[in-house]
């Protein structure tokens, strides 16, 4: 047996009942028991399964869950709250702005996969706010969507866009 | 959406009706009464025997009133994740006077909704609003009636809005549908006499609204299927054969797998179950099984089995009423004439998430949870697999991802069933991707050939359509016997009951010689491998309509006519014209005929034009096009629409639900065609099943309504846009190219191949 570890996941602290090499997602998922991140292909090629580790987007499908160890997970659950503590907003109902465009320009239609778009969307523009429609475009661009709502999706990002720039 | 959430995981116990009120309401001679207090629709017994049927006929099988004056709405259909249930909470909240916010839906669950059969064929407005909406105006006429008598004031002399009746010359004297119903069950059998809001009333239906389930879904906090959990719940994963046709030989003993409960096998069906979701993910990944090697069961290349639909002796003929003259004959002496194939190829449902279920089949009785389009069928289905009366199985439907049909959420549902009953305790089944796209149904390839003829001044006097296309197994019912279930053909000696359907295009063209043929050819040898096919989004209308309006195109310019103005010869339903006009005027179409003058080399541009109707639903689809003629890369740079589907309910979520669908068979058209050798299905993930990405989208979809007035039926919208965008596709392509592509899809290396070797017309 593995040496029992903890993973921060949304900034409370987790004992991993897995073993090491199991992928996060499923730690997340079936311990942490978040909703945000969806298993999608478990083959990093959608996007569905996307969380932060220490703020940068990562396929939660393939990462093992000990590489997880001694850092920031932040899941779609937890993007607001993150996103309120680093800017020092009070008001507990504040979104992260790509959430909230995401809401504004009605930018999906089933939803499984927009966990994905959201988060590699916020990392997108949390590290860059002043993209143009082409950055968009190739950074959005390892994202699978079935439905399509794609149209929705860069008018709900290029919103975002203004919002923090 | 928090419904669902509540109805999934509270416990509670079967209702009874203890205290009973009645009275009349005078000349409506409505009965109202009341049972004890009930927590809303929401939850339902948690144990059965469950009721056959929720009675269709009882206002409170669709309208709950709550104490806190929250309305609760139940509609045999679901969400597919186009926003129809903020649609049909819309309907309620406008019928009722109450406002948006307070209205929950609830969908899709045998035990406490009634039986739509679910969702199809965009039928989930047609059929839901009118039942939803009479429902809610006899609800809202027994409450009225009820304030009548508490206020002591003619029904006549009231008043609501926001849930609160108030005497019309007397606001003060007021009382609250949550006081009037006082948290008990509104009972009433529907009269069909209560007549609904009069549409110039309208506050709330038309109006652009957005989607209820929108913010939870961005905020995580929206429950789908994929994050229900029962207690003691273990997890299953599905080991399939690796060739079409394998029989399971043996699955060799004493095989030490972690967290291993039980390797269930039945027939060539193979699975395990495990204690932990990433064990079963490893001991379906190591399971040593061995299986027969059987001989070839598919053709081996596209080219092979179009060439086999092409001479194979059809199962079944069927020609379309549409029929005029004498085709042949008209052929023979047309001036010019014209003859082409096209074909369109097996096609994925590859739902974002593969099939999920979890089931909880105990000695006399099952619940299943899934995420299929259909769950009243599938009960029967169920019900058969574990030889329980229909009353012993409930069914309730949660949010999956986007199914766009027959997907393979109901071959989920029934691995469960079994797997559960194989180890006695609830297990929860998801698919891996390759289990998804490799073995979901798939959609049906068609082989066309059509021929057209035109006199000497080059009017359109001869068509012949032709289409050859695979047993289409369409399950029209749903999953409605255990047979047509992936599980049961694996395990065998099961029975299937879907059915076939012609491949007929849709136009109102009018031809004085006209002939539509369709040949249907058995392909039931495929049923348990990953060829099997059903329904997909729009059952064959890409398809035909692609060959069909593409022909129209090559018809146009064999006439030197402009592709809008040719049309507009022909059609003769004005309502299809209205929508041929209205999108060619929104395009700025520019009448001439294809091919666009000029010099075909380095990247050229051009616009095609495609329209068809579909079930009520009027849509034409223009698309402009970028191509590259040496690389063959393509991008369609605009989109514009037409779409008549009467009058609409929630015009917001409308645009949505036509930009995704036009997102969507973009890609069907420009990358998407199931791969496969002699044994197997090639596709099983999206490296080796393309669809659109981000950089492909178009820089504008732009939609012209039509016929959207409250005068006019509201008609579906889940599908019809879908239809015509392959064909305005290749249709541009000739526009930029001169060089006419008849196969789907059109890659950038078919493309390529296709300028280099293809003839160019000009």
């Amino acid at each position: 047996m593995a040496k029992p570890f903890d993973i921060v996941v949304n900034g409370k602290r987790h004992r991993v009942a897995a073993t090491p090499d199991t992928p996060l997602l499923y730690v997340l998922r079936n311990e942490a028991q978040v909703q945000g991140p969806r298993f999608g292909c478990g083959l990093a090629q959608c996007g569905a399964c996307t969380v932060h580790v220490d703020g940068a987007p990562v396929r939660s499908c393939v990462m093992p869950v000990m590489a997880a160890q001694g850092k920031q997970v932040t899941t779609l659950d937890g993007l607001a709250e993150r996103y309120r503590a680093k800017q020092g907003i009070q008001d507990s109902t504040r979104l992260h702005p790509v959430q909230q465009a995401f809401i504004d320009e009605q930018a999906m239609q089933c939803g499984y996969c927009s966990n994905g778009w959201i988060m590699t969307a916020a990392a997108m523009l949390d590290d860059k706010p002043s993209v143009s429609d082409e950055e968009i475009r190739r950074g959005l661009s390892g994202l699978k969507c079935r439905c399509g709502a794609h149209m929705g999706v860069m008018r709900a990002v290029k919103r975002a866009a203004k919002e923090m720039a | 959406m928090s419904e669902i959430m509540t109805q999934a995981r509270a416990r509670t116990p079967a209702r009874s009706l203890v205290t009973r009120r009645e009275f009349l309401q005078g000349a409506g001679a409505l009965i109202v009464s009341f049972a004890v207090p009930v927590p809303g629709l929401a939850a339902g017994p948690a144990a059965g025997p469950w009721p056959a049927k929720v009675p269709a006929d009882r206002v409170e099988s669709w309208i709950a009133v709550n104490a806190d004056g929250t309305v609760t709405a139940a509609v045999g259909k679901i969400e597919a994740g186009m926003g129809i249930s903020t649609a049909f909470a819309q309907i309620v909240a406008e019928e009722l006077d109450v406002p948006l916010a307070r209205v929950r839906m609830q969908m899709g669950d045998t035990a406490t909704t009634p039986d739509q059969r679910g969702t199809g064929s965009s039928n989930g407005i047609i059929q839901g609003v009118p039942a939803l909406r009479s429902a809610a105006a006899e609800a809202r006429g027994a409450l009225l009636a009820m304030a009548a008598e508490r206020l002591n004031v003619p029904v006549e002399q009231l008043s609501v809005s926001d849930g609160i009746v108030r005497a019309s010359d007397a606001p003060d004297r007021a009382v609250s549908y949550g006081e009037l119903v006082q948290g008990k069950r509104l009972e009433l059998k529907l009269s069909g006499k209560v007549k609904p809001k009069d549409p110039a009333e309208y506050k709330v239906v038309g109006k652009p609204t957005p989607r209820q389930d929108i913010p939870l879904k961005a905020r995580a906090e929206y429950v789908y299927l994929v994050d229900h959990r029962v207690p003691g719940m273990l997890h299953g994963r599905v080991v399939r054969p690796p060739r079409a046709g394998a029989k399971l030989i043996s699955v060799p003993a004493g095989q030490k797998l972690p967290g291993l409960v039980k390797i269930v096998t039945r027939g060539d069906y193979v699975a395990v179950v495990c204690e932990r979701e990433e064990q079963a993910i490893r001991a379906a990944r190591e399971l040593r099984v061995q299986w027969s090697d059987p001989a070839p069961m598919f053709p081996e290349s596209y080219d092979a089995l179009y060439a086999m639909l092409r001479t194979a002796k059809p199962k079944v003929t069927e020609h379309a009423k549409d029929k005029a003259g004498d085709v042949d004959a008209a052929l023979d002496t047309a001036a010019v004439k014209l003859s082409a194939q096209y074909e369109y190829p097996f096609q994925s449902h590859a739902s974002m998430g593969p099939g999920c279920a979890v089931a909880d089949v105990r000695r006399n009785e099952a619940r299943v949870w899934s995420g299929g389009q259909k769950p009243y069928p599938l009960r029967k289905a169920v019900a058969e697999m574990l030889e329980l009366p229909i009353e012993a199985v409930r069914v309730t439907w949660l949010p999956g991802p986007g199914s766009y049909g027959m997907n393979d959420a109901d071959d989920a549902a029934m691995d469960a069933v079994v797997l559960s009953q194989a180890v006695g305790r609830p297990v929860r089944v998801q698919y891996m991707r390759q289990d998804g796209t490799g073995w979901d149904p798939k959609a049906p390839p068609i082989a066309f050939q059509l021929r057209g003829g035109l006199d000497a001044q080059g009017k359109l006097i001869a068509l012949d359509y032709e289409a050859r296309g695979f047993s289409g197994r369409v399950r029209s019912n749903g999953t409605e016997v255990a047979g047509d279930t992936i599980t049961a053909q694996l395990i065998g000696g099961y029975k299937g009951n879907s059915t076939d359907l012609f491949q007929f295009s849709d136009e109102s063209y009018k031809v004085p010689n006209k002939r539509k043929t369709s040949h249907i050819v058995a392909w039931e040898q495929s049923l348990p491998t990953g060829l099997r096919t059903a329904h997909l989004r729009d059952p064959d209308g890409m398809a035909t309509c692609f060959a069909s309006e593409s022909f129209i195109d090559e018809l146009a310019h064999a006439a030197r006519m402009d592709p809008v103005a040719f049309r507009l010869a022909s059609v003769s339903n004005p309502k299809h014209a209205a929508a041929i006009k209205a999108v060619a005027e929104r395009a700025g179409w520019e009448a001439r005929p294809s091919p666009k003058p000029g010099v075909k080399h380095g990247v050229v541009s051009g616009r095609g034009i495609a329209y068809a109707p579909r079930a009520g639903s009027i849509v034409a689809t223009v698309a402009e096009v970028e191509v590259n003629m040496e690389s063959g890369a393509m991008r369609v740079t605009r989109f514009v629409v037409a779409h008549d589907c009467g009058y609409v309910v929630n015009p917001l979520n409308l645009q949505g639900t036509i930009e995704a669908n036009l997102i969507q068979s973009m890609s069907r058209a420009m990358h998407e065609a199931v791969q496969f050798d002699a044994h197997r299905v090639r596709s099983v993930d999206w490296a080796s099943y393309p669809i659109v990405d981000m950089t492909e989208i178009p820089d504008a979809i732009d939609i012209v309504g039509l016929n959207n007035t409250p005068q006019a039926e509201s008609k579906g919208a889940g599908e019809p846009s879908t239809r015509p965008t392959a064909a305005a596709i290749a249709n541009a392509i000739f526009d930029a190219t001169g060089v006419r592509i008849r196969r789907v899809p059109f890659t950038q290396e078919a493309l390529q191949q296709a300028f280099r070797s293809q003839p160019r017309s000009a």
